[in-house]
């Protein structure tokens, strides 16, 4: 099993490595050679330095062998569009995405590609932190 | 005509200009705060501050009514595909136009149906071929829609075609000769039509027919 892994900061770089130590061939592109060092100095998968928009990076670093395709730029416009390309020119379906703005998430999941937005998750799991305190009985009426 | 432009860079900023000269309804985004402050002074309530690929943005735009025409004029390519996705596929805009900024991302343009797209390198290079002498097949004209491009080729001595009539030429399959231009003057080519040296031919083909062309107008 192939998986591409394109942008490889803190979420991307994490991601390859657990899925490297799952057993899968995993290959990470960056723009900055830099990028390398998160992965660790006893990295064994492969590296492409280059832009994800690029067909040519994307070629080189073997999307056309990949059985997924992790697209975690710090841009949501970009990864919006590498996604698609993934998904349409190279018909990996295991194509996941990442957005932070939750409404060009929706928008972009009604239309079949697999997002994944962490605005959403982070609001989701602080409001469900602040319900699950105790507040004292006294405080409760506070707000009424 | 109400017209929606992404991006208020020089582009922008002319188009701007004469559309409401023309007498026409718009608004233009741009999300730099100095480059703002420069429409606002020209523009006053028609200059807004924002993302254009934000969503919000773009309702405050008025995208929902929906403008006749949006314009993606910024200069990143990832957001004037977004914009333009948005604008079509979720406001229901029927008239887009893009820019693309790098030409290697035009692939991209095509490959998600968002056309008509401009690109002013593309122009450039089109225009630097034309000049120069060793191309010997020029592209004039990109039918994307069509999946068809038109051509011009320069006949010369040495040409397998000169001296022959159009009927008598193996043409490749989707491709026709259109017109020839002689000493100035243009004929529309016919089967009886003959070519010579010096002329220049028009052909329309299917892209990538190109070298089975030169071949049978050039031998190269």
């Amino acid at each position: 099993m192939k998986a591409l892994i394109i942008g490889c900061g803190r979420v991307g770089s994490t991601v390859a490595k657990r899925l490297a130590a799952d057993g899968w061939n995993v290959t990470a592109i960056d723009e900055k050679e830099a990028a390398l060092s998160r992965l660790g100095e006893d990295w064994t998968g492969g590296f492409v330095v280059g832009h994800g928009m690029d067909t040519e990076v994307l070629r080189q670093a073997g999307i056309e062998e990949a059985d997924a395709v992790v697209v975690a730029t710090d841009g949501d416009n970009t990864n919006i569009v590498i996604g698609q390309v993934a998904q349409k020119r190279f018909g990996i379906d295991c194509t996941v995405v990442r957005i932070l703005d939750p409404a060009r998430a929706d928008f972009y999941a009604q239309r079949g590609l697999r997002t994944v937005c962490p605005t959403s998750t982070a609001i989701d799991v602080l409001t469900d932190a602040v319900r699950s305190c105790e507040i004292p009985r006294d405080r409760q009426e506070v707000a009424t | 005509m109400y017209v929606l432009i992404a991006g208020g860079g020089k582009a922008g900023a002319n188009v701007m200009r004469t559309l409401l000269r023309n007498g026409h309804e718009a608004t233009i985004i741009e999300q730099e705060r100095d480059r703002f402050e420069r429409l606002e002074q020209e523009f006053e309530h028609q200059a807004m501050l924002g993302d254009a690929t934000e969503i919000y943005v773009l309702e405050k735009a008025g995208i929902r009514r929906p403008p006749d025409l949006v314009l993606a004029l910024t200069g990143d390519d990832e957001d004037n595909l977004v914009i333009c996705q948005l604008a079509k596929e979720k406001f229901g805009v029927e008239k887009v136009i893009a820019r693309v900024n790098d030409p290697r991302n035009q692939v991209h343009f095509d490959l998600l149906g968002v056309s008509p797209t401009v690109c002013a390198t593309s122009s450039i290079l089109g225009l630097v071929e034309h000049e120069v002498p060793e191309h010997d097949l020029v592209h004039l004209l990109e039918l994307r829609k069509e999946n068809l491009e038109i051509v011009e080729v320069q006949i010369d001595k040495g040409s397998p075609c000169a001296g022959k009539k159009v009927e008598k030429l193996a043409l490749p399959e989707g491709a026709r000769l259109i017109s020839i231009m002689r000493d100035g003057r243009a004929e529309i080519a016919v089967g009886a039509t003959e070519l010579h040296p010096g002329d220049q031919v028009l052909a329309i083909l299917e892209p990538g027919k190109e070298d089975e062309l030169r071949r049978v107008l050039l031998k190269r």
